[in-house]
């Protein structure tokens, strides 16, 4: 059998032989199979106590595999066409701190756009790097950030040559893309590293019609997160890296934050699903496609809202967009995305991934269903009926440009004091502010305090987005330096 | 040999029928069809398991779903059926002349198939010139469609499976704007007893309270499903089923039937007191 055959799951098929072994465990976790804890065990299920276990031998080390996760992670390599991949298990999160961190020093500058994951901002915050924000083109309408146009990423390696790192969002949570493959080679030329949060694009590895992914247009280093839609658990994710980043170095820096006590849950379900989509993943993501195109037709012919698609893409900012993802502008029907997106929760029971303060976005994926999907559609077709009205008064703006004093580090751990939120106007904020999710800061360390960003958070408060980020959970206080 | 077809009631309970012969099985797109033979309740149709239609008792059933509304609003021409593939309620609605058009939704081809073949007694309304048969979703069908409906009879499995989009509010939601002025709307509405069966009635009750004004339950005793007592749901914009009832009319039709009549329709709405408060909480 080649060995890099897609039909094998090394960590999978170690667990069950390792399972059928009836190892008598005297090490942690100390649950032992679950005997010590019979309600968790009955809640979760025998057979996933049964492999919730400890590294040892047949069952390699993720801090420094191997055997069984070592092939695993060369069939991920293989299965994405990256020269490495790394199983992670503390999140995306910790694949974007890899990234960054293995990028750039304290000191050293990241081209970046403001529009990143808080997991972003806070390794910059936890490294000293020094952002250099490239401003992402704004869709008034719809008043969401975009991506970076080539210009504006060619402006900001001309005025920072002595810049590290390039990072993209591919793509930006609301499925929008940038020129990556144009950027990698003015990045490159530049002798930067260029790093994809690729968060929310597995599939772009996968299926067929979807934006280029990172290492297909040569970026050096992406964090996939397989939960997000690929079906692994929640929390496991891959690192993929290219090019002349070296395998070991990254080793050494993911294991600067990473678990020394790696979920074998979760790095099955890697396994599993990396063989799933690399072998089926054509099929899954061509449903996908059919499920988000259908919902998009769906919904436009409802009225009032507007499911956008390729139709958005003008080649710079938009260079291409996501077709799986189901983003939905509501404000034209007098509601925003942030109560429509409550209003399928409380009404309809229906959960979707976030709402903001101009649309809503519904994450398609390997485990939807046509009759899932009807549902989503025809409570959106309800909403509308009863709750259609004007949209006047309705805010709409939603990215703010930073005005960057300080480094997110310096600002985060300066001398600071806590000051009402609607007296801060001016000052500088040492933390964040923002919708969780989306969890793209409205306010990072750093950052000047406007009226406008206050008036911002103001607003989306009282539509009752879920504000995080500042030491006050109440937001009614904000600390400066 | 002794061949059983057994039905969980609640994880800790069974109901059981001695089966003469299975006569068809099949898993469809959507669930698993299967046809049996029995001596006490006749051929009868399962759905991933569950009971849905017995020859012996549905007439119960299904005179319970139409006659109940067909007697509140005489002038009920246009109707919509969701589900009821099985036929046995357009077989009640047939018998008005009075009734102009039908239209089925259901969405399995095979249920309808099946039924036409194994059950024709049931079935046989289902070739009445009135009745228009759709495969589809129930739920996209009413969100699509521009017709009016005088009445509305969802005839839908368990929320456990291809019927759950029938018990949420974006159905219901859908259904009322589908619904002429004065239009009735009338769901199988589960059981009360069984936990797992009351939970599915609180929030389709919850959600109907949420859609139409006027929103009451009914009941029935069918020995073939969970507990034996199962519940309707009544709702319209206009009609209370007991206040706008008019038995002297409705017995000059001089429909023959075995369970439903005047007497019945009164009482059928006065519910046990455990009912009652479920229906409260909701």
């Amino acid at each position: 059998m080649n060995p890099l055959d897609q039909n094998k799951a090394p960590i999978y098929e170690a667990l069950r032989r390792f399972k059928s072994m009836r190892v008598v465990p005297f090490d942690v976790p100390g649950h032992k199979r679950g005997r010590g804890n019979p309600e968790l065990t009955s809640f979760l299920g025998q057979p996933c106590m049964d492999v919730d276990v400890n590294s040892m031998k047949p069952l390699d080390n993720l801090c420094h595999p191997v055997s069984v996760i070592r092939e695993a992670e060369e069939l991920a390599a293989a299965a994405f066409s990256a020269k490495n991949a790394f199983l992670m298990v503390n999140g995306t999160t910790a694949a974007v701190q890899a990234m960054v961190f293995s990028a750039v020093k304290e000191g050293e500058k990241i081209i970046i756009p403001r529009n990143v994951h808080r997991s972003a901002i806070n390794a910059l915050v936890l490294s000293g790097a020094i952002p250099v924000y490239v401003n992402p083109g704004v869709n008034k309408k719809l008043g969401i950030p975009l991506g970076m146009s080539l210009e504006s990423v060619r402006d900001a390696i001309e005025k920072n040559p002595d810049a590290k790192a390039v990072f993209v969002n591919n793509p930006t949570y609301y499925g929008i893309c940038s020129d990556l493959k144009e950027i990698v080679r003015i990045a490159h030329r530049a002798g930067m590293t260029v790093l994809a949060d690729e968060a929310h694009g597995t599939h772009f590895y996968f299926g067929d019609g979807f934006p280029i992914s990172a290492m297909a247009a040569g970026a050096d280093m992406a964090a996939v997160s397989m939960h997000k839609n690929g079906g692994s658990l929640t929390q496991s994710s891959f690192l993929l890296i290219n090019n002349y980043i070296s395998e070991g170095y990254t080793r050494q820096i993911i294991n600067l934050t990473q678990t020394t006590s790696g979920s074998y849950l979760l790095m099955s379900s890697l396994d599993l699903s990396r063989k799933n989509l690399a072998l089926n993943g054509k099929d899954i993501y061509k449903k996908v496609l059919d499920y988000a195109n259908y919902a998009r037709d769906e919904i436009n012919k409802i009225g009032g809202y507007y499911a956008f698609g390729k139709d958005l893409i003008d080649g710079k900012a938009i260079y291409d967009f996501d077709l799986a993802k189901l983003s939905v502008h509501t404000r034209d029907i007098g509601l925003a995305g942030i109560e429509v997106y409550d209003m399928l929760r409380d009404d309809y029971d229906i959960q979707i991934e976030f709402g903001d303060i101009g649309n809503i976005l519904a994450i398609i994926s390997v485990g939807d269903t046509t009759l899932m999907m009807e549902r989503l559609i025809s409570a959106m077709s309800d909403i509308e009926r009863l709750h259609h009205k004007s949209s006047i008064g309705m805010f709409d703006h939603e990215y703010i440009s930073p005005d960057v004093i300080t480094t997110p580090k310096e600002a985060f751990y300066a001398e600071k004091r806590s000051v009402p939120i609607e007296k801060s106007s001016g000052m500088v904020c040492s933390e964040f502010v923002m919708c969780y999710p989306p969890g793209i800061p409205i306010l990072a360390p750093g950052e000047r305090i406007t009226k406008e960003i206050l008036d911002y958070i103001a607003y989306a408060k009282e539509k009752g987005c879920f504000m995080t980020g500042t030491e006050d959970v109440n937001i009614d206080y904000i600390n400066v330096i | 040999m002794e061949l059983w077809y057994s039905e969980n009631h609640s994880d800790d309970v069974k109901f059981s029928l001695r089966v003469e012969e299975q006569l068809y099985t099949k898993q469809t797109e959507y669930q698993r069809i299967d046809v049996m033979t029995s001596k006490e309740f006749g051929t009868f149709l399962t759905l991933d398991g569950l009971m849905m239609v017995a020859e012996k008792d549905e007439f119960i059933y299904h005179e319970m779903i139409v006659h109940v509304p067909m007697s509140v609003n005489p002038n009920i021409k246009k109707v919509l059926v969701i589900g009821g593939g099985d036929g046995g309620t357009v077989k009640q609605l047939v018998r008005y002349d009075t009734v102009e058009a039908i239209d089925l939704v259901e969405i399995d081809r095979d249920v309808v198939e099946v039924c036409k073949k194994f059950l024709p007694t049931v079935s046989a309304g289902l070739n009445d010139e009135r009745v228009n048969i759709n495969y589809e979703d129930g739920l996209k069908f009413v969100r699509n469609t521009k017709d009016k409906y005088d009445l509305i009879i969802v005839d839908s499995t368990d929320p456990f499976g291809p019927g759950e989009g029938l018990f949420t509010r974006e159905f219901y939601g859908n259904c009322y704007r589908t619904l002429s002025d004065d239009g009735i709307m009338v769901n199988q509405h589960e059981s009360p007893y069984y936990e797992n069966y009351a939970n599915s009635l609180i929030r389709a009750h919850r959600r109907i309270k949420g859609v139409f004004p006027i929103h009451k339950i009914y009941q029935a005793h069918i020995p073939t499903y969970p507990s034996g007592h199962w519940l309707f749901g009544f709702a319209s914009n206009k009609f209370d089923p007991i206040k706008d009832f008019n038995a002297e009319r409705w017995n000059k039709l001089r429909l023959d039937t075995k369970y439903y009549n005047t007497e019945l329709h009164m009482g059928c709405f006065a519910l046990p007191n455990y009912v009652k408060e479920l229906l409260d909480n909701a």
